[in-house]
């Protein structure tokens, strides 16, 4: 058996046993001094539906920031799909990117060019075939209900329609995990409540779906598994939770 | 690489220059800016190596050899075949770019020209060639440096009498062309200095505007080769094309002032050797294209490093 068999089974193992993700005794100290996370230890399973929820500057970001390999952990280990973070190299971060899609409160769009182009620009850097594009972006757009509107401009689209192609994006390349960073923070209610249905979809189709959000309405009434964090600490886990706003 | 990343990434360098127009002219201008002063600089200097180098091929040192007349017994007086033998030996020498003799029937002419000029009458007084038996030769040297080692070395051989030198000349050439490699190269280190340095920053304007970009081509998983190309492809093409429009204008500019000289500077044009545009553009363009193109690779290729570490 090769050796890259054995970390391919070593991975799946772990995988397995701790989940998806999984963060050991996590502690994480800006280099200004501040401490964003101390001593966090979590575990997502594949196909689980969790809301991170906190105030602002609880460090919720800042696990978003350790889960995309954008901060590495001061102390403790975090491994996603597998792999454990503080050992991946520069060169090897962009391809374990590609397990994960992610998603942002400003969307974070390109918004010189059309929805299509916009879905197809994740498709063409993970090289895929241009005929293979062409079948996957319309797919995706009619998934995320924007299957008419290819061709417009993001400038012309609300924020939930904006939020919808983004989610497009992050879900072309069919990661296994999709990370979103207070997905529903610049949108109104009824959009906010439209993109949540969408991710319990995407959740339903087998992708994991990590929520981190201060919307409380929606965290209450999705009854999800919600880990509430505070002042860089995990003070609550429970599946069917609620996000208990203490302030 | 698939070959459709590559069509991909050669689109995206020609799309970028076209969507950041007024960057991209900015970096076109800046280029051009420093290559117009670079070219220009080059064509001056250029021209007045081609005349020091003209003054050099003129300079020669004459070699003297004893002869019966001589009042030592101790010297070698050579005969004809081995007059010929050193001369052989003196233009296979490195420092030698030409090698003429000069007969003693020669010499006494070309002294009668010198020193009687039109009174040339007053020569027929003497009765014989008064240089009998003094032949020469006039050795032109390939670099006046390597005067004093070549005069060294013709002192060496037993049967040479004199040698005729002037180092004022030649020290003066060599110093002239040692001031001209010193004064160039500080001039054009200084410009690429210059160049690089504005380049970068107005690159570094340019892909901050699109820092989100990279941002999500990060995010999406994008390696560090794909986010870097285009814009390192932009940034070649904006060297090659902020590398041309002073090529052009050089070109332009430098055929007026041939002209001109030529028209009104005659004597400037004997005196000086100035170089043909052909000549010229020989080095100049390829020079300029590979500075500029190295100009905008290395410009482009340090900028977006600062932004590869999401």
């Amino acid at each position: 058996m090769g050796r890259r068999e054995l970390q391919r089974r070593k991975r799946e193992q772990l995988i397995e046993e701790k989940g998806v993700i999984y963060l050991d005794n996590v502690s994480k100290v800006y280099s200004t001094g501040a401490p964003a996370l101390n001593n966090v230890s979590l575990s997502i399973h594949k196909g689980e539906f969790v809301f991170i929820v906190g105030d602002s500057g609880s460090g919720k970001s800042t696990m978003i920031k350790l889960l995309l390999r954008e901060l590495t952990a001061t102390e403790g280990s975090v491994h996603v799909m597998g792999n454990d973070l503080a050992k991946l190299r520069h060169r090897q971060i962009p391809r374990f990117r590609r397990n994960l899609g992610v998603v942002f409160q400003d969307f974070r769009l390109l918004n010189d060019r059309n929805v299509y182009e916009n879905v197809a620009f994740a498709q063409r850097i993970v090289e895929t075939p241009a005929g293979e594009i062409r079948r996957n972006v319309p797919a995706i757009l009619a998934t995320v209900g924007l299957a008419g509107k290819y061709r417009a401009k993001t400038k012309q689209l609300s924020g939930g329609e904006q939020q919808r192609v983004a989610l497009a994006r992050a879900l072309v390349n069919n990661p296994a995990i999709l990370l979103a960073d207070e997905p529903t923070g610049n949108l109104d209610p009824k959009n906010s409540w439209e993109i949540m249905q969408l991710l319990e979809e995407i959740n339903a189709n087998g992708t994991t779906v990590v929520v981190v959000t201060h919307n409380r309405e929606i965290v209450n009434a999705m009854h999800k598994r919600v880990v509430t964090v505070k002042r860089g600490v995990i003070v609550s886990d429970e599946e069917g939770g609620e996000y208990i706003d203490e302030d | 690489m698939k070959i459709s990343t590559l069509f991909y990434t050669f689109r995206q360098g020609f799309v970028n220059i076209f969507r950041n127009k007024w960057y991209s002219l900015a970096s076109i201008a800046t280029i051009s800016a420093c290559l117009f002063l670079f070219g220009l600089f080059y064509a001056i200097v250029a021209n007045f190596r081609s005349s020091v180098l003209k003054m050099e091929g003129g300079v020669s040192v004459t070699v003297f050899f004893h002869d019966i007349n001589d009042k030592c017994d101790s010297h070698v007086v050579p005969d004809d075949l081995r007059i010929d033998e050193i001369g052989q030996m003196i233009a296979m020498r490195v420092e030698v770019s030409k090698v003429n003799f000069i007969t003693d029937d020669n010499a006494w002419v070309d002294f009668v020209a010198d020193h009687y000029g039109e009174s040339a009458d007053y020569a027929r007084g003497f009765p014989e060639n008064p240089l009998e038996g003094m032949c020469s030769y006039e050795v032109y040297l390939s670099d006046v440096s390597l005067q004093e080692a070549l005069v060294n070395w013709l002192y060496s051989i037993p049967e040479v009498r004199l040698v005729n030198f002037s180092s004022l000349t030649a020290d003066t050439l060599s110093g002239a062309n040692e001031l001209i490699a010193y004064v160039s190269l500080g001039i054009i280190v200084i410009l690429l200095a210059v160049s690089i340095f504005l380049i970068s920053n107005t690159v570094a304007i340019g892909i901050s505007v699109r820092s989100e970009e990279i941002n999500i081509m990060k995010y999406v998983g994008a390696t560090d080769f794909f986010v870097r190309a285009p814009f390192v492809l932009e940034g070649i093409l904006i060297g090659l094309l902020g590398a041309a429009i002073p090529l052009w204008l050089i070109k332009v500019l430098y055929n007026c002032a041939l002209a001109y000289i030529a028209e009104r500077f005659e004597i400037l044009s004997s005196l000086l050797n100035f170089l043909t545009t052909e000549q010229l553009f020989r080095v100049l363009i390829p020079v300029s294209l590979l500075v500029g193109a190295g100009i905008g690779f290395l410009g482009s290729i340090t900028t977006v490093r600062k932004h590869l570490h999401v």
